[in-house]
C-alpha cells in the first residue's frame, strides 16, 4: 500500500528543510499563493473529502468554511498536537519525522482561511516533537515561507509553537483555546463554535496535525489521487497507532477502508503466541470495544460506526486473553476521572463515583447492584456535558460491562477475577 | 530571585510572540520549571511581576496542570505511565521492578534525592510500552535489563557532576 503521509518517515534527515525542498516540499504553498484565492483552496480541500484526523471526522474543507469571510476581527489556525487519547502517538511521528509537512499544511490552512497567525499546540511532554517543530519552524521563517509577505505574495503569517502543561482536556478544541489563552484547560459550551468564536473570541480554526499533513500532499497531487485512497466517504490514508496485545506494535498507515484485521494480523502480526483475541478498541481509548468476530471490518468512518464503535483518531488497542475486563474497565476509568476538567458536574461527579465503583469490584468490594448503579449514572452523563470527554468516559466503559458483564458479575460474586491479569516485564 | 535572568528573558520574548500577554503564562510556567524542577507559590509570585498580570493567574493556571511538580523533586523525575496500551505490556510490574530496585514507592524520592518516581497517563508512547519518562527523555519497550542499564547510566552522569 502506498504511504503517503509516511513515505519520508524512514529518512533520518528529512526533518532538515533542505531535504524536505529535495523531496519536492514547498513547492504546494508557491503554487496556493500564486493560482489559489482562499476560497478556491476551500473548494479544493472540500472537493477532496478531507475528514479529520483528531477523532470526529468532520470535514476540513467545511470547517473552514465556516469562518465568516467579512468579519473584521483576526482569524487563527490552531494546529492541535496535543495527542493524549491513550493509545495514540500518530501525531508525534509526523512531527518528529517531517516537520515541514505539518508547517506547509498550517501555512496553506490558514492562508485559506486568513488568518496572519496560527499556533502547533503541543503537549509539554513531547519535548523532542516541539523542538522538531521549533526547528522547522525557524527554517520556514529564514527561507521566506513564513513571516510578512510570504515568496513576495503579499500575504503575512506568524506561526508560534506553544507547549501543553500535561493536561488530555486540552486536547478538546475549546479547551485547547482556553488553555492558550493563558486559562485554566476548560472546555467550554458550544455554540458558538470556535469558528465564529474561539481564540480570544475571534474566528477560529482547530485541527489535527495529521489533517494538516494532507493538504500539501492533496494541493500537489490532486483531488482525484487523494480520492484513489480510501472510500467514498472517508477518502485518503490514515496512520493508525497499534498498540496493546500484538507482535509488531508500531504506527501504519493504510488506506482507509483496509479491514481491521488486516493491520492486526498482516501487519501487526496478530497476538502474542500462546494467546487469543480477546477484545480490540478501534480508535483510541474512549471508542466502544469491538470483539474477535468483527475483525474484518473495514477501518473507515462509516463502517465503524456500522459495527457500533467509532474510528476516532485511529488508536488500535489490541487486548488478549490475559486481561481482565473489569482491570481494563478500572485503568480507562481512573484515566478519565483524573482528566475530567471539572467544569461540569455530571462529568466532574459521575466519572468521581464510577472510579469509585469499579475500583471497589476490582478490589473485591463490590456489591449486588453496583454493574446497574454503574450503567446508571454512564446513562447521567452521556450526552449531558459541556463537551465530549463525559462521553468518552462512558462509551467505553458501558461497553466494556454489555460486553463482559460476566466478569463484572463474577468479580462481585467472588471477590476476585474471573481472569487474572497477568501481563509480565520482559 | 529564583528565576535567573535567562528565564526571565525567555519569558519576556514569549509574551512579545502573543497577541495578549496572558497567553505566555503556560510557556512562562515552562521556562521555570525547566530552570527550577518544579514550582511553587514564590515562583508564582515573580512570574506574576515579570508578567505583570495578578498572582492569582498564574496561581490557578500552575494549579491545573499536573506536568509540573508543586514541590521539590529528585534530579531525575521518572514517569512511568500506567494507562491501557502500556498496562497491557507489564507497566503494573515495570513501577513494581524500579519501586523495589529504587526502594521508594510511588510518589516517594530516593534518600540520595536522585530519584523521584510518579506515574502517570498516558505519554503518546503507546506502541512502545511499556514506557517512561525522565526528565524531558522518553524511554520506550522497557525491559528490566534496560531499566537497569538506564538507572545506572543516571547514576554514573549524576556521579561525574558530583552529585
Ligand atoms: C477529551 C477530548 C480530547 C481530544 N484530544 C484531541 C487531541 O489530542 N488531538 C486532536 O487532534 N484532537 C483531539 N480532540 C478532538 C478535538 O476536539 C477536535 O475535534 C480536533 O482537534 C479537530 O481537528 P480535526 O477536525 O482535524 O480532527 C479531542 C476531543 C476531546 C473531546
Ligand atoms: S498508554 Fe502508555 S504511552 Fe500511551
Amino acid at each position: 500500500m502506498e504511504k503517503v503521509l509516511f513515505a519520508h518517515v524512514d529518512n533520518p534527515q528529512q526533518h532538515r528543510i533542505e531535504t524536505y525542498l529535495a523531496a519536492g516540499g514547498y513547492q504546494a504553498l508557491p503554487k496556493i499563493l500564486r493560482e489559489y484565492k482562499p476560497d478556491d483552496v476551500i473548494d479544493l480541500i472540500k472537493k477532496s473529502g478531507l475528514r479529520g484526523r483528531g477523532g470526529a471526522g468532520f470535514p476540513a474543507g467545511m470547517k473552514w468554511s465556516f469562518v465568516p469571510k467579512t468579519s473584521p476581527k483576526p482569524k487563527y489556525l490552531c494546529c492541535n498536537a496535543d495527542e493524549s487519547e491513550p493509545g495514540t502517538c500518530k501525531d508525534r511521528v509526523l512531527m518528529e519525522s517531517d516537520p515541514h509537512l505539518v508547517v506547509e499544511g498550517i501555512i496553506i490552512a490558514a492562508y485559506a482561511i486568513q488568518a496572519h497567525q496560527a499556533f502547533i499546540y503541543i503537549r509539554g511532554e513531547f519535548v523532542f516533537p516541539a523542538a522538531r517543530m521549533e526547528q522547522a519552524v525557524e527554517e520556514a521563517y529564514a527561507r521566506g515561507y513564513l513571516g510578512k509577505n510570504i515568496l513576495g505574495s503579499g500575504y503575512d503569517l506568524d506561526l508560534v509553537v506553544h507547549t501543553g502543561g500535561g493536561a488530555y482536556i486540552c486536547g478538546e478544541e475549546t479547551a485547547l483555546l482556553s488553555s492558550l489563552e493563558g486559562d485554566r484547560g476548560l472546555s467550554r459550551i458550544r455554540p458558538p463554535f470556535p469558528a465564529i468564536e474561539g481564540l480570544y473570541g475571534c474566528p477560529t480554526v482547530v485541527n489535527n496535525v495529521e489533517t494538516l499533513a494532507n493538504v500539501p500532499l492533496i494541493v500537489n497531487r490532486g483531488v482525484d489521487w487523494f480520492r484513489s485512497h480510501g472510500t467514498e466517504k472517508s477518502p485518503g490514508t490514515k496512520i493508525f497507532s497499534l498498540s496493546g496485545n500484538i507482535k509488531r506494535p508500531g504506527n501504519y498507515e493504510v488506506d482507509l477502508g483496509t479491514p481491521l484485521s488486516y493491520i492486526i494480523n498482516e501487519l501487526g502480526g496478530g497476538v502474542p503466541d500462546g494467546r487469543t483475541l480477546k477484545a480490540i478498541i478501534p480508535g483510541g481509548s474512549s471508542t466502544p470495544l469491538l470483539l474477535p468476530h468483527q475483525i474484518d471490518t473495514p477501518l473507515d468512518f462509516e463502517s465503524v460506526a456500522q459495527a457500533g464503535s467509532m474510528l476516532g483518531s485511529g488508536a488500535i488497542i489490541v487486548i488478549d486473553d490475559g486481561a481482565c475486563m473489569v482491570w481494563t474497565a478500572m485503568k480507562l476509568i481512573n484515566f478519565y476521572q483524573h482528566e475530567s476538567c471539572g467544569k461540569c458536574t455530571p462529568c466532574r461527579e459521575g466519572t468521581a463515583w464510577l472510579k469509585q465503583l469499579i475500583n471497589r469490584i476490582e478490589d473485591g468490594n463490590g456489591r449486588p447492584g453496583d454493574i446497574d448503579l454503574i450503567l446508571d449514572i454512564c446513562g447521567n452523563i452521556m450526552g449531558r456535558t459541556i463537551c465530549p470527554l463525559g462521553d468518552a468516559a462512558v462509551m467505553p466503559t458501558e461497553s466494556i460491562i454489555k460486553l463482559f458483564r460476566n466478569e463484572f458479575e463474577y468479580h462481585i460474586e467472588h471477590k476476585t477475577c474471573l481472569v487474572k491479569t497477568s501481563y509480565p516485564l520482559a | 530571585m529564583i528565576l535567573s535572568g535567562d528565564t526571565i528573558r525567555q519569558i519576556k520574548a514569549r509574551m512579545d510572540r502573543y497577541p495578549t500577554r496572558r497567553s505566555a503564562i503556560l510557556p512562562a510556567l515552562t521556562a521555570a520549571y525547566r530552570q527550577v524542577g518544579h514550582l511553587n507559590p514564590a515562583i508564582y509570585r515573580e512570574i506574576a511581576r515579570v508578567m505583570d498580570v495578578p498572582y492569582i493567574e498564574i496561581a490557578e493556571a500552575a494549579s491545573f496542570y499536573t506536568m509540573f511538580p508543586k514541590h521539590e523533586v529528585g534530579r531525575y523525575l521518572i514517569q512511568v505511565c500506567h494507562n491501557i496500551s502500556c498496562s497491557l505490556r507489564g507497566a503494573d510490574n515495570l513501577i513494581a521492578y524500579i519501586e523495589s530496585k529504587l526502594g521508594i514507592a510511588l510518589g516517594e524520592t530516593t534518600s540520595d534525592k536522585l530519584f523521584t518516581l510518579i506515574s502517570v497517563e498516558c505519554l503518546g508512547g503507546c506502541s512502545a510500552a511499556p514506557m517512561m519518562q525522565i526528565n524531558d527523555t522518553y524511554y520506550e519497550n522497557l525491559t528490566r535489563a534496560r531499566v537497569d542499564e538506564i538507572i545506572a547510566q543516571l547514576r554514573t552522569e549524576a556521579g561525574q557532576d558530583g552529585g
